[in-house]
């Protein structure tokens, strides 16, 4: 359909194409009367407080905004946790064994991200950074492949197109600017899709931060950006990050809404992620949530984290903990019991076995890859550098 | 790491020190001799670096020292600022791939502000950045990206290739007028030598016969060094006999001594990890053909990485610069009338 064929409506206006595939529709602009600032702005602040619809302890809080997710999903929310802490601590171990370079933990942050791709459906995008491998697992992806990158095997261990995952991002915030361009290109194929894409609370510092906001909200992109405030960025506590109320209130700037969430209540997550999914998903653009959590290991496994923090800081979010809470929860509900968890460690531990095995089989890596992904057609330049390479491997065998 | 005495002391000496021990002086001796010098980066305060190049400076210097928000283009800018403003930054990038988002700030400003303003505004600042494989790193931190600054006219770029020249080429950067680009070579940041940091080194712009030898020339710089270094021992053996040259400051470029150099042995090969492709290594050999010709008894060779990205860790081996591959090229360098 082209765009430019616009026919006169039978009022004699100029009707432009529902749905144009090469260029869409601009966003509705705003009324020309419309004064420069307005109190009816305020709904795109966040919350004074986060959002909590369980207490650590595990009781229900009633919110009037927000209704409780249904009980199955919130199991489905609890295994998933239990099964990402899994994840997180035998990768630890896997490094401390020598099998992966560096792990960054989320360990303590399961909620966000069982609760970040939960939301999602099979064709949504799913934006992980390098500390959301459990996110990426919860979205599809095999959790050998998620670690392949760190075991030293390739860059990105999986197929993006594959459950609709992006690699997962090293150089901060970079990947918020790609995902808020999934979205617009996802709205102007006129497609369901919507996107999570995730960062930590220093990479809102970047300006590719700040750029995709600004181009998520410019263009109505269905994009949710989801700031896992850990109150860290290596060693930089937040306050080095922002001088502003909190990380969220920065939405009202981009002109999207901005919502402060208990980052270890995955019920609050599920309810207030779900709510932004759906605003994008109807057309209604982009959301800001800021999820309030905590760092509770090192960044990764070759840092240093007495260095710059106490572990009274660490132990005093301990009774936080984000499964423990919904443990509680779900057993007060009688949701789960003792048949469900042993079942349930069961499968984590089919599952930590399955990286154990895979990560200690020797991978046959064939150095030749190096050359052939570069562009499209290989160079003749990188034809011949392969061969060369291939040369001197020859010549090492023939000498052993 | 104990306090140690200044180098500004004219006592001589005699230590063993890292690299990055070396780099950690450089900035603690400016620090107490110049107040306007300031040190700012991610993770450099309590932490003292993720490589610990700046451990113990906040304690010493208080905010002196300091982390700032998490952006590198903001950190070059607002450290540009502080230079019109009258300091001397030292910046941090904390990785070679992590400065690119400060990539329009190096280029468009630092590089730029003498030459705009006609030198009424001159930078005096320093961005340090490690830079270079072989650690096991995942992707975007193993990159050589010498070649993008050293191609941006305005630019001072030195890369030292051990602790005596980490010290003396930091210092001398904090020194210049003009803003340098301090290349470490993180590979390197834990090798030890015996220096004594009383002894002055050669300065900006002036490379270093490392090793003497009459048959071929191996020009290197940064964590290449060592492996150029290798390589000559190797030859010997061979029966070989190879000079080797530290460039340590690849702009200024020291054509002088190269091209003495070159001209004693009559062959060359260049050196760098980086990707050949269009880099700095390309800029050495080009020179040489243009300035030796008459001396050269074989085309120019350069020892460099594949027109490729990084590999990932397990197959950096492939990719990085070897003895091997150095001594192939020296045999390549038509010693016999065929
Ligand atoms: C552009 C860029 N600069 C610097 C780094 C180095 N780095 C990696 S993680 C990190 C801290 C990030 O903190 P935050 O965004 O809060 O995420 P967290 O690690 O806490 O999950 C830094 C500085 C990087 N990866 N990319
Ligand atoms: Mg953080």
């Amino acid at each position: 359909m082209n765009c430019r064929q616009t026919s006169p409506n039978p009022d004699g206006t100029l009707m432009t194409p529902r749905q144009p595939r090469t260029a869409p529709t601009r966003a509705a602009e705003p009324p020309a009367e419309r004064p420069a600032y307005d109190l009816a702005d305020a709904h795109l602040l966040p919350t004074p407080e986060p959002i909590q619809l369980v207490t650590p302890e595990g009781s229900p809080v009633a919110d009037p905004r927000l209704p409780m997710p249904d009980t199955d999903t919130l199991v489905r929310a609890h295994d998933l946790m239990v099964q990402g802490r899994r994840f997180n601590d035998q990768a630890h171990a896997l490094v401390r064994q020598g099998r992966l370079a560096v792990y960054p933990s989320s360990h303590g942050q399961e909620a966000c991200q069982v609760a970040a791709a939960m939301v999602l459906e099979d064709q949504d995008w799913l934006f992980p950074t390098y500390r959301d491998t459990v996110a990426a697992m919860v979205k599809g992806v095999d959790p050998v492949q998620i670690l392949l990158l760190l075991a030293g095997d390739w860059h990105a261990g999986y197929d993006p197109y594959a459950h609709c995952c992006a690699p997962t991002a090293t150089p901060l915030a970079t990947q918020l600017v790609h995902a808020a361009g999934v979205g617009y290109a996802a709205r102007v194929k006129g497609e369901r899709t919507v996107v999570v894409a995730m960062c930590g609370d220093g990479a809102t510092s970047e300006g590719d931060f700040h750029e995709a906001l600004n181009f998520a909200a410019v263009f109505k992109a269905p994009v949710i950006f989801l700031v896992q405030n850990n109150e860290f960025a290596i060693s930089v506590p937040l306050s080095r990050q922002t001088a502003a109320p909190s990380l969220a209130a920065k939405a009202i700037g981009y002109g999207m809404p901005g919502k402060r969430v208990d980052g270890n209540d995955v019920a609050a997550l599920l309810a207030v992620l779900g709510e932004a999914v759906d605003r994008a998903r109807a057309g209604e653009g982009p959301t800001l949530v800021e999820a309030h959590t905590y760092r509770m290991q090192a960044h990764t496994n070759a840092d240093d984290a007495t260095r710059y923090r106490s572990s009274e800081a660490v132990k005093e979010w301990e009774p936080r903990d984000p499964i423990l809470r919904s443990q509680a929860h779900l057993l007060s509900l009688g949701a789960i019991d003792d048949e469900h968890a042993t079942a349930l460690t069961q499968r984590v531990e089919e599952m930590a076995a399955e990286m154990r095995l895979g990560m200690s089989a020797e991978r046959e890596l064939d150095p030749t890859v190096l050359f052939d992904h570069v562009f499209a057609t290989p160079t003749p330049q990188l034809r011949e550098q392969r061969a060369q390479l291939l040369d001197e491997l020859a010549r090492e065998e023939a000498a052993k | 790491m104990s306090p140690m005495p200044s180098a500004d002391s004219p006592v001589p000496h005699v230590e063993k020190i890292t690299v990055m021990q070396a780099l950690n002086r450089a900035m603690r001796d400016a620090l107490r001799h110049d107040e306007t010098v300031h040190v700012l980066g991610e993770d450099v305060g309590t932490l003292g670096g993720v490589f610990r190049v700046t451990d113990g400076l906040t304690k010493e210097f208080g905010e002196r020292c300091f982390d700032t928000p998490l952006a590198e283009s903001g950190i070059m800018g607002f450290a540009i600022g502080m230079a019109m403003g009258g300091l001397r930054p030292i910046v941090e990038m904390q990785f070679d791939a992590f400065a690119y988002p400060a990539f329009e700030q190096i280029t468009s400003h630092v590089a730029k502000m003498r030459n705009r303003t006609k030198g009424q505004v001159h930078l005096p600042m320093v961005i340090r950045i490690p830079y270079g494989g072989g650690i096991g790193g995942v992707e975007h931190h193993c990159d050589s990206s010498e070649s993008y600054y050293t191609h941006t006219p305005g630019l001072t770029v030195v890369a030292p290739s051990n602790p005596a020249d980490a010290y003396h080429l930091l210092r001398a950067a904090i020194a210049s007028p003009d803003p340098v680009i301090v290349m470490e070579p993180k590979r390197l940041y834990w090798s030890k030598a015996e220096v004594d940091l009383s002894r002055p080194r050669p300065g900006i712009g002036k490379a270093a016969i490392v090793r003497e030898g009459k048959d071929a020339t191996i020009i290197a710089y940064g964590q290449s060094v060592p492996v150029a270094l290798e390589a000559a021992e190797v030859a010997k053996r061979e029966g070989r006999d190879l000079q080797v040259v530290d460039l340590r400051s690849l702009v200024p470029f020291d054509d002088a001594t190269v091209m003495a150099a070159v001209a004693s042995t009559g062959r060359a090969v260049v050196v760098a990890e980086a990707q050949g492709f269009s880099s700095f290594s390309s800029e050495v050999a080009a020179r040489i053909g243009e300035r030796c010709f008459h001396s050269l008894a074989a085309p120019v060779r350069r020892v460099t990485g594949f027109d490729i990205p990084y590999p990932p860790p397990k197959l950096e081996k492939h990719y990085l610069v070897s003895v091997d591959r150095i001594l192939d090229a020296v045999d390549s360098l038509q010693w016999e009338d065929q």
